[in-house]
């Protein structure tokens, strides 16, 4: 028992911090989807492709900010594939997003064959750097859990202050709620429907890739199959959790980056197999969406807007 | 003197005139299907081109692999077997408006119970044990169904991420019992072989192919019968439809969406019993090399219809067979295979995005 | 008085429909002009073509005396027309300050929201057109018609010259159209043009300067309201005679079918929707709910059906216990329902006809035979005698509902339920979206059925149905029954008083 406490400490915190930054990006990524009226379930495609694509660019320009553009932009790309289909072509949301997803997972690894020769990882790049905030890093407790991480992690809470500011203080956000809640409303007073779903959810898909990025060069400076491990629909269940609202769903976020972090550190101790403690965030997942969604009412009914 | 002439009309033609039209309305209504997947292997041939392989070469190896032998069909016809399962699991759940899409979990889950129940006994007959195991593996994935559908009925919460959720958490559990408490004697992450009387017989030497793949036909005659021919079918699509007006009808919306969950849950498990009882008469870690999310896709290429779901299982076992003879072959990498899958489901999802391309090709007279 | 808009021409048709005809269409400013006509004839399709919802196939559009091509609502917006639409075009979960300014918002520094600004704009309005409103409400708390004069507050921010009224007066009470009139009258003054489309009569000529009418698409003759009168309009809109009362044979009903003591449930915003109803309703007897929508008629017909939980009270049926039984054992029991959205809960539109009408009785004999086997044959023969007494207009009784007219539908779900003999009928908007025909056709029915013997508890937002087929009356308001009379003592001012909230003396 001692030893469990033992683990919890600034450097579990901090660990946390930095786990919930994945899922936060996709959860604002997902906000910004679903508050127009589009479910987005390809997040984990997305952020799979982010951090492939980071990882590749870098590998060949020797450069990891590059790599993270480029990251951003596979995203967006993705993103506007899943607007495509959704949008223009009147698909089935999740079909489209399912299949944004098997598509990752196939075309990852089959690149990541083709240029590593290994369809398990990538070589090692040489990642984001982790950056150190003068003046915070030496205030006790706080500056160990937000003093020193990659910049991804910084990157992270300013956009969803900016996600927040965005939603709910400037006219482009009224319009996102209004189109995502009553398409015909907002069309009536003169907003582009169609136009706005393709940027929200283009916008989606790169914060998903950002959120890639960080997995692939802001944390293990590798590309490995399969390493969102399920994270993209974590990122929906806080997406739930925090009520569609960027502020809430990145303290949602905190949560299961908590659990993942907790989990790292457990498998040290050696108390459970390892298999079982790898079960917790997913576990916790379903527990909070268990006990959380019956209150919350979301931003829209997904309906397909189609004029006439 | 004409009716004599019909009844002399040999039989075969008379079945043939009441066939034939069926089938070709089925082609007809199976074209945006038909349309997608040869759009997907176009765009694949154009992927392989861009990083340096020759669609052609991979392509035939592709088809010389699946079908070119006895083994070729024996492998297609073994891989297809489980994806037939997790495609009707998805079908059945689909057609109450539930996204399953944790029949990989439920697959698992049920090949871990008929595995217990294969290695737990050594005196029982053949004709006890392997249908006791067989029920095993149902039961297990309909538990594991049974969990989501219970949250989702009573508390709301999207089966899409509990069922996703789930998977994970049955791939590690099993894998959990399979590397300590039920782990064989050796290095490999598997239980002990089951008894000889739980195995599923093999149908086709020197193949795999084991009569799984009947339970798996019969099954999906089943289930077409369920869904069109029963009360039960009729509430199902009910509810899928319109659970508003299901619910005025007096249709229990929310027991229907569970049972339904659970049925589903059941046959992905029934489908994981197939594969360790008939192919590795053990369970070994990582069995499933996704068949699953295989089953998702083939079910919406088969027109969420169970014979569709057959002819596009078999297309995606020949995928999965003829590709590692590809690979073997040509060198290029597996997961082409993945993205070709990828591509048909993004072609399905929007009908239409066929129309459009079809207008844009300039194709309007296949209309 | 100058032209504010012309239309010349105008022909637009759908899938099927001739919906607007060579149509020409003039108003002036400074003129409050009605576009009446029955349901489908295409006013809200001319109206939408004015405001950039639809194009034209043919004809021109004039505004101000120089032809424009609308081709959004963004572009009509800049040429000063607003439309104020008959399902509410408000965003709920946003403010009345929001949806106001919703696509027109004043800003600071480009960038973020300014609220002061917008607070100010809209009081100034507020005074002007002396329409008031709390900017900070938040717009699914408002009743419908403060909600409404939301809807024309948004139009005049936009600084509309022509306001389009479509269908406004069917949500409000007696009186809250008279406060509708009178903002229509300010507008007048202020040199606007109003366009009032509705299909009421006795309203369009209270309040309009002149009508114009439109029959099946085509227009049927332009006059002035006070050169014309009900009947010689009414002829104009329909060419016939139009039935507003019904033969009902006379009995005095005895036997309380349906009995509800109290009843309690709420909404589901978690609100008392119902709070402690009692009536009965007997054999022989059409009772009929009167009140304007959200006042509790919903959630009143859905706890009776069997879909919503009574949070208290009791229901009986022929004596028999039945609150929070299931909808099943109710249809068992003898309840039919005809919903008030029969694309919702009438219908399943991707199902045929045959297993529409079987719907309900699906899983009782004659159509199961052990408990698994769906009889299709049985079902067919069952389908075959409805289509037939009911006379239902479909292609086959395997085509899908949903290529079915709204008439057809409505058709299929009274010939499922009625033919179950139910003792009880519970009939909600049964007539609404209808056109004159499928409308007759359903009353006559809900009299037939009465005078078989049916208790019918019959809900209503058009007073002129309750007042046409009820034998009594019960006016809802707030969740509460204010009011029951005798059909003979009953009269549409005490009523609409009533409806309002109001007490009568």
């Amino acid at each position: 028992m001692v030893e469990v406490i033992e683990i919890i400490n600034v450097g579990l915190f901090a660990a946390a911090l930095r786990m919930a930054t994945p899922v936060a990006f996709a959860a604002l990524g997902g906000i910004f989807s679903e508050r127009v009226g589009i479910v987005n379930i390809a997040l984990e495609g997305m952020m799979l492709t982010g951090a492939f694509t980071g990882v590749a660019v870098c590998f060949f320009s020797g450069n990891a900010w590059l790599g993270v553009l480029a990251a951003v932009l596979a995203g967006g790309l993705l993103g506007l594939l899943h607007a495509l289909l959704t949008v223009k072509f009147v698909g089935n949301q999740i079909v489209s997003g399912t299949g944004i997803n098997i598509f990752a997972l196939g075309f990852t690894a089959y690149m990541c064959q083709i240029i590593w020769g290994s369809r398990g990882a990538s070589q090692s790049v040489q990642g984001l750097s982790v950056i150190s905030i003068p003046l915070l890093k030496d205030i006790p407790i706080l500056g160990g859990i937000l003093g020193s991480h990659t910049p991804l992690v910084y990157l992270m809470l300013i956009v969803t202050v900016i996600s927040y500011i965005v939603l709910f203080k400037t006219p482009v956000g009224l319009r996102i709620r209004a189109v995502g809640e009553h398409p015909s409303a907002a069309d009536t007073a003169g907003i582009n429907v169609y136009k706005t779903k393709y940027i929200c959810v283009i916008v989606s898909g790169m914060l998903a890739g950002l959120g890639g990025a960080f997995l692939s060069l802001g944390h293990l400076s590798l590309f490995a199959l399969g390493m969102t491990g399920g994270r993209g629909f974590i990122a929906l269940a806080a997406m739930i959790l925090g009520g569609w609202k960027p502020l809430t769903a990145f303290g949602a976020s905190l949560l299961f980056g908590f659990a993942d972090a907790l989990q790292m550190n457990l498998q040290g101790l050696g108390l459970l197999p390892s298999q079982i403690i790898l079960t917790i965030p997913y576990v916790l997942t379903i527990i909070v969406l268990a006990g959380v969604v019956r209150k919350t009412i979301p931003p829209s009914d997904y309906k397909p807007y189609v004029k006439e | 003197m004409i009716e004599e002439k019909e009844r002399s009309e040999p039989k075969v033609k008379q079945l043939l005139r009441k066939i034939l039209p069926r089938v070709k309305s089925s082609i007809r209504g199976a074209l945006p299907q038909i349309i997608a997947v040869l759009a997907a292997f176009l765009v694949g041939a154009i992927a392989l081109l861009a990083t340096g392989h020759s669609p052609i070469d991979a392509y035939s190896a592709l088809l010389t692999g699946a079908f070119g032998d006895v083994f070729g069909i024996g492998q297609t016809l073994t891989q297809a077997t489980p994806i037939i399962f997790t495609a009707l699991a998805f079908l059945f759940a689909f057609k109450s408006g539930l996204f399953n899409i944790g029949a990989e979990g439920q697959l698992l889950f049920g090949g871990f119970t008929a595995a217990l129940v294969g290695i737990s006994f050594n005196n029982l007959p053949v004709f006890i044990h392997l249908p006791l195991a067989l029920l095993a593996g149902a039961l297990g994935g309909a538990f594991w169904g049974f969990i989501p559908a219970v949250l989702k009925a009573k508390l709301g919460a999207h089966e899409v991420i509990t069922t996703m959720m789930l998977s994970y958490v049955a791939f590690y559990v099993t894998g959990y019992m399979v590397n300590y408490p039920f782990k064989a004697p050796g290095w490999v992450a598997q239980t002990v072989f089951v008894a000889p009387s739980a195995e599923l017989p093999r149908i086709l030497q020197p193949t795999q192919l084991s009569a799984s793949i009947i339970i798996a036909l019969i099954l999906a005659g089943f289930i077409y019968y369920i869904l069109e021919r029963t009360t039960l079918g009729y509430e199902v699509r009910a509810i899928g439809l319109n659970p508003s007006a299901a619910e005025s009808g007096g249709i229990n919306v929310k027991k229907g969406m569970v049972l339904a969950l659970v049925i589903s849950g059941a046959i992905a498990g029934l489908g994981g019993a197939g594969e360790v009882l008939g192919v590795h008469r053990r369970f070994i870690e990582g069995f499933s090399p996704g068949y699953g999310w295989d089953g998702l896709a083939v079910a919406l290429i088969g027109g969420l219809h169970p014979a569709g779901a057959v002819v596009a299982a078999i297309l995606f076992g020949a995928l999965r067979s003829g590709g590692m003879v590809m690979t073997r072959v040509t060198g290029v990498p597996l997961d082409i295979i993945f993205v070709l899958q990828a591509l048909v489901v993004l072609f399905v999802a929007a009908p239409k995005l066929i129309r459009y391309l079809l207008e844009k090709g300039g194709l309007k007279w296949w209309k | 008085m100058s032209i504010a808009v012309e239309m010349r021409n105008i022909t637009k048709s759908f899938p099927g429909v001739l919906a607007n005809d060579k149509i020409d269409f003039v108003v002036r400013n400074g003129e409050i002009h009605g576009l009446l006509g029955e349901n489908g004839a295409g006013k809200t399709v001319l109206m939408s073509i004015l405001y950039g919802l639809y194009r034209p196939d043919e004809g021109q559009i004039f505004v101000n005396e120089k032809e424009v091509k609308i081709d959004s609502s963004a572009t009509a917006i800049k040429l000063g027309i607003g439309m104020v639409h008959q399902h509410f075009m408000l965003v709920p979960s946003l403010t009345v300050a929001e949806n106001i300014v919703l696509g027109r918002e004043p800003t600071k520094n480009k960038v973020f929201l300014d609220m002061d600004k917008i607070m100010d704009e809209i009081k100034d309005l507020c005074d002007r057109y002396q329409l008031e409103v709390d900017p900070k409400a938040l717009v699914h708390t408002l009743p419908v018609g403060v909600q409404q004069r939301v809807e024309i507050l948004k139009a005049l921010y936009r600084e509309a010259e022509i306001l389009i009224l479509d269908e406004p007066t069917s949500v409000l009470t007696p009186q809250e159209v008279e406060s509708l009139f009178k903002a229509m009258r300010t507008l007048r003054e202020q040199g606007k043009a109003v366009i009032f489309i509705s299909h009421k009569l006795k309203e369009v000529l209270a309040i309009c300067d002149k009508i114009t009418v439109l029959k099946r698409g085509k227009v049927v003759g332009t006059v002035e309201a006070n050169e014309t009168s009900p009947s010689e309009l009414a002829e104009m809109m329909v060419g016939r005679e139009v039935l507003f009362t019904y033969e009902k044979k006379n009995v005095r009903p005895e036997k309380a079918v349906l009995r509800v003591e109290n009843l309690q449930a709420l909404s589901d915003r978690k609100l008392l929707a119902l709070k402690g109803i009692s009536f009965d309703v007997c054999e022989f007897e059409i009772l009929g709910i009167a009140g304007v929508e959200g006042n509790g008629q919903t959630e009143l017909v859905e706890v009776l059906a069997g879909l919503r939980e009574a949070t208290a009270g009791n229901i009986y049926l022929d004596g028999k216990q039945v609150t929070n039984t299931s909808t099943s054992e109710r249809i068992d029991l003898g309840v039919s329902h005809v919903p008030e959205d029969r694309h919702k809960r009438g219908l399943i539109l991707d199902f045929s006809v045959v297993e529409n009408l079987i719907l309900g009785r699906h899983n009782k004999p004659p159509f199961t035979t052990g408990w698994v086997r769906l009889d299709f044959e049985k079902a067919s023969d069952f389908a075959d005698g409805l289509i037939q007494e009911y006379s239902i207009k479909t292609p086959s009784k395997d085509t899908l509902a949903r290529y079915l007219s709204g008439g057809t539908q409505q058709r299929m779900i009274v010939a499922r339920e009625f033919s179950r003999k139910p003792k009880l009928i519970i009939a909600s908007q049964p007539t609404r979206g209808l056109d004159v025909g499928a409308t007759e056709y359903v009353r006559k029915k809900l009299v037939e059925m009465r005078d078989q013997g049916c208790a019918i508890l019959l809900i209503s937002a058009d007073l002129d149905e309750i007042l046409g087929l009820s034998d009594r009356i019960a006016v809802v308001y707030e969740g509460k029954i204010v009011a029951i009379r005798d059909r003979s003592g009953a009269s549409e001012l005490e009523l609409g008083l009533l409806m309002a909230g109001g007490k009568s003396d």
